[in-house]
């Protein structure tokens, strides 16, 4: 369960808010990291930092945790997240060639976000849907079967829900 | 209505009694499969559409709809069974519910079109028992997925749930691990270690408190039985739990659930509130003076947080680095503490076998393996889905009877068992390639042919005497299709890159296996590196800290124990026989083209060329060898040939090529 927050709070505040909803215990720590990072969308330092002045554990556990675990990340994520199943099942029935597709239409590598920082991509060891291999996730919704010709046109609806423009965007 | 806190068994009795009473009657009952699998083909949409059917019907007072865990057959979904006659609907649309409703529910008749057909027969099959795909099956665990909606205390209760508690409460700790010991439960996780046994040695380990784990750290690909089980039927593993829980002398558990399975981490939060609110966890359970509680802990995705001392690590809240086994966990796991660890469908058998009694459940498997096994079908398999068989069943068996073969009557090749760590392959030993391979490892002569290792029984050690494993139970099929080089370096490459880095060999070792598997399948290779590889995989499995480097050569030397040939085809002759490794292959349009234009659209450098209704070609020096023509391509016309060999192919299918006259045509003229 993650704590709710709205933007008008301060870092020190939402930080704070998930620690306390933990009851700062030391277990809790994967779990607080997850919860901020729903909340920015990855790890800023300052936040890291704040956790760790707040749990009372030293900068280096926190930092060893955060760049251990596949779920963190330490770079900004994009908007809307693509994951692709690179699992046994997926992988037999043709994951790859899904991956090879999204890189060359996105003209990102598995692990980047694009420039305009829209869509992030990444591939994950197993979603546990293998019945339905090959599999890909476009924030969070599944697709299953996929095929390139599937894989185009989801891409088509998941950037036409983008905005029209953004800052990032104008500042290119 | 406010949750009742139950302070005796025989309140709990009477709970069950009232919710019988009250579910008595005509009602028909439509279940929905709302599983991942059928999530994902969107039954949300199905259900909604039933909802709005009902209300304008108004049949909400006879009808009811229950959304409920994963019933296995996740190939066919969105399911859809009307009880009680059991009548079950697949591939349900949301336009298709109007249709449900009028014929099936008001009317009583079948809406054909819905029904499954065998895809071998031809023959229609309206109840959920009589597919094939169920028959054969053994639903022990499983059974109650499809009858409840997992985020319903009172569900589960209605069908016998909680029931195993009191009489395990009833029973000394010293009796209790007795039951399990004589039933021969073994853990499901992979290893098979007598759970009896590993109950016990925690009871008898000193130091205080003690603690009970539940593995639900499903990362081995392929594998997500843990996922269902936690999703369709909490309450089993939490009884489980409590259960072991008492046994052993311990007040504290937690689940150690993957943050990749949001659905699982609800519905076992749920479940577990519901369950502190009916006093079945909590102080004082049921009136017993037993104490216990369950924290569910999300984890961060690493597939070393499956062993048992990583997960200990990363509960407590550290990075999930593995320790050296010599002190046993049952005697200092967590926070040092003794500690029991099982995987979810461990836990979820105890309920099961205190119900039923230890000699029933002894009763059912083989010798040395006793109960039901929940294997997770999947990859080039007709039937994909969740099947649970009787221990003792053969592979043949699950892959053909419940499996129904490989799709698009392609050839048969190997089945992986056992996940990437210990991942080994079981093959047809008669299929001739295999038998080529086999006599140049020396395993078999030239003459004797090996007997075929999918009629072996599905049992923990008869699997492991054939070199392979029975694993967490994800069984992935192969076909012609599959290159075992890229299997392997699959495999390794993800297994190198789960390594958590402590130890040498399993962090230096995978990484040089897979600079030699990618320089072999790029048709770099020589033949000094299979021997390499052998070497090398002999040292990280003798020298590794933990199982996931100890086993993690297996898929390697099992590739080369079959398929020895496909290595030397990638070595000497530059080619891949199953025309997987990009680097060594060509696409090439042959003479069945139709012409359809499907393989023109989706290729990313328009090497696609020709008209409609005329045999195509691809341009060989724009192909990027992408595979996206050979995915879409209906009439198997791509063809995957050895690299520099594409225009051969073409140049051929030119002369053979004649327009297709497709039926619709013909009828024109006529």
């Amino acid at each position: 369960m993650s704590a709710v927050m709205t933007n008008h709070h301060s870092l020190d505040q939402i930080v704070g808010g998930i620690v306390s909803h933990y009851e700062a215990k030391p277990t809790a720590l994967i779990m607080v990291l997850q919860d901020v990072q729903k909340q920015f969308r990855y790890l800023p330092v300052e936040a890291l930092k704040l956790v760790a002045q707040k749990m009372n554990l030293p900068i280096a556990q926190i930092y060893g945790v955060a760049t251990f675990y596949k779920t963190f990340s330490l770079k900004p994520k994009g908007k809307h997240h693509i994951c692709v199943c690179t699992g046994t099942a997926c992988h037999v029935r043709q994951a790859p060639v899904i991956v090879d597709n999204l890189e060359r239409s996105l003209g990102i590598k598995a692990g980047e976000t694009t420039r305009d920082g829209e869509i992030s991509f990444e591939t994950v060891n197993c979603l546990g849907a293998c019945a339905l291999g090959p599999l890909v996730t476009m924030d969070d919704k599944y697709h299953g079967n996929m095929t390139v010709a599937k894989l185009n046109k989801a891409l088509d609806d998941l950037r036409g829900v983008r905005p029209a423009h953004t800052p990032l965007e104008e500042e290119a | 209505m406010t949750p009742q806190t139950l302070t005796s068994p025989a309140q709990l009795d009477a709970l069950r009694k009232r919710l019988i009473e009250r579910r008595q009657g005509n009602k028909t009952i439509v279940t929905i499969c709302a599983g991942t699998g059928c999530l994902a083909c969107g039954c949300e949409a199905v259900a909604n559409a039933f909802r709005e059917e009902l209300k304008e019907g108004r049949l909400e007072s006879i009808v009811e709809l229950r959304l409920t865990g994963c019933h296995g057959f996740c190939e066919r979904g969105p399911l859809v069974v009307i009880h009680p006659d059991e009548i079950f609907y697949q591939k349900v649309k949301p336009r298709d519910v109007k249709l449900i409703v009028d014929q099936t529910i008001k009317g009583g008749k079948l809406v054909n079109k819905l029904l499954y057909k065998d895809p071998q027969t031809k023959q229609v099959i309206p109840h959920e028992r009589e597919i094939p795909f169920y028959k054969k099956q053994m639903r022990l665990i499983f059974g109650k997925n499809g009858h409840m909606d997992p985020t319903a205390i009172g569900d589960y209760i209605v069908l016998g749930g909680y029931s195993a508690l009191p009489k395990a409460l009833r029973m000394t700790p010293e009796q209790l691990i007795e039951e399990i010991k004589k039933s021969g439960l073994r853990g499901r996780g992979g290893g098979g270690f007598p759970t009896g046994k590993k109950w016990a040695s925690c009871r008898k380990a000193k130091g205080e408190p003690k603690y009970v784990i539940c593995n639900a750290d499903e990362g081995d690909p392929g594998a997500f039985m843990n996922r269902s089980l936690l999703e369709g039927n909490p309450h089993s593993v939490i009884e489980g739990m409590i259960i072991g829980a008492y046994a052993i002398g311990s007040h504290d558990g937690y689940v150690y659930v993957r943050n990749e399975y949001p659905l699982a981490v609800t519905n076992l939060s749920v479940a577990i509130k519901a369950a502190r609110e009916h006093g079945l966890l909590g102080k004082n359970i049921l009136g017993s003076g037993f104490d216990f509680d369950i924290e569910v802990s999300r984890g961060g995705g690493a597939f070393v947080c499956g062993e048992s001392t990583a997960l200990m690590a990363s509960l407590e809240g550290k990075i999930g680095e593995p320790r050296a086994k010599y002190i046993h966990t049952v005697d200092a796991g967590l926070w040092d503490k003794p500690s029991t660890l099982n995987n979810v469908e461990t836990w979820a058998n105890v309920p099961l076998i205190i119900e039923k009694g230890a000699d029933w459940f002894a009763s059912i498997g083989t010798d040395s393996s006793k109960g039901t096994k929940i294997f997770a079908l999947t990859g080039k398999v007709n039937n994909t889905g969740l099947v649970e068989v009787p221990m003792g069943i053969t592979l043949r068996e699950v892959i053909y009877d419940i499996g129904g073969g490989c799709p698009s009557g392609k050839r048969f090749k190997a089945v992986q068992t056992g996940g990437p760590s210990g991942g080994a392959l079981v093959v047809e030993t008669r299929d001739e390639a295999v038998h080529e391979s086999l006599v140049a490892h020396g395993d078999v002569r030239e003459d004797e042919y090996a007997q075929s290792l999918l009629d072996l029984p599905v049992d923990f050690d008869e699997l492991a005497k054939a070199g392979s494993m029975m694993g967490s139970g994800g069984m992935i099929v192969m076909d012609q299709d599959s290159c075992m080089v890229d299997v392997a370096k699959y495999f390794i490459n993800f297994l190198q890159d789960e390594s958590c880095g402590k130890c040498l060999p399993c962090r230096e070792g995978l990484r040089t296996m897979l600079t030699i598997l990618t320089r072999i399948s790029e048709g770099r290779g020589e033949m000094a590196d299979i021997d390499t590889l052998e070497e090398l995989s002999q040292v990280i499995m003798d020298t590794s800290l933990c199982q996931l480097g100890g086993s993690a050569p297996n898929p390697v030397l099992s590739t080369l124990r079959y398929f020895r040939q496909e290595y030397i085809a990638h070595i000497k002759d530059k080619r891949c026989p199953a025309g997987v490794c990009k680097e060594l292959v060509s696409h090439a349009i042959d003479e069945t083209c139709t012409g359809c234009h499907v393989c023109s659209d989706p290729c990313p450098t328009n090497a696609i060329l020709g008209k409609t209704k005329e045999l195509h070609v691809i341009d060989q020096s724009k192909c990027i060898q992408c595979g996206a023509c050979y995915q879409v391509c209906r009439f198997n016309s791509i063809q995957r040939v050895k690299r520099g060999e594409g225009d051969a192919v073409q140049a051929r299918a030119k002369q053979l090529w004649k327009p297709h006259v497709t039926p619709r045509e013909t009828a024109a003229v006529a």
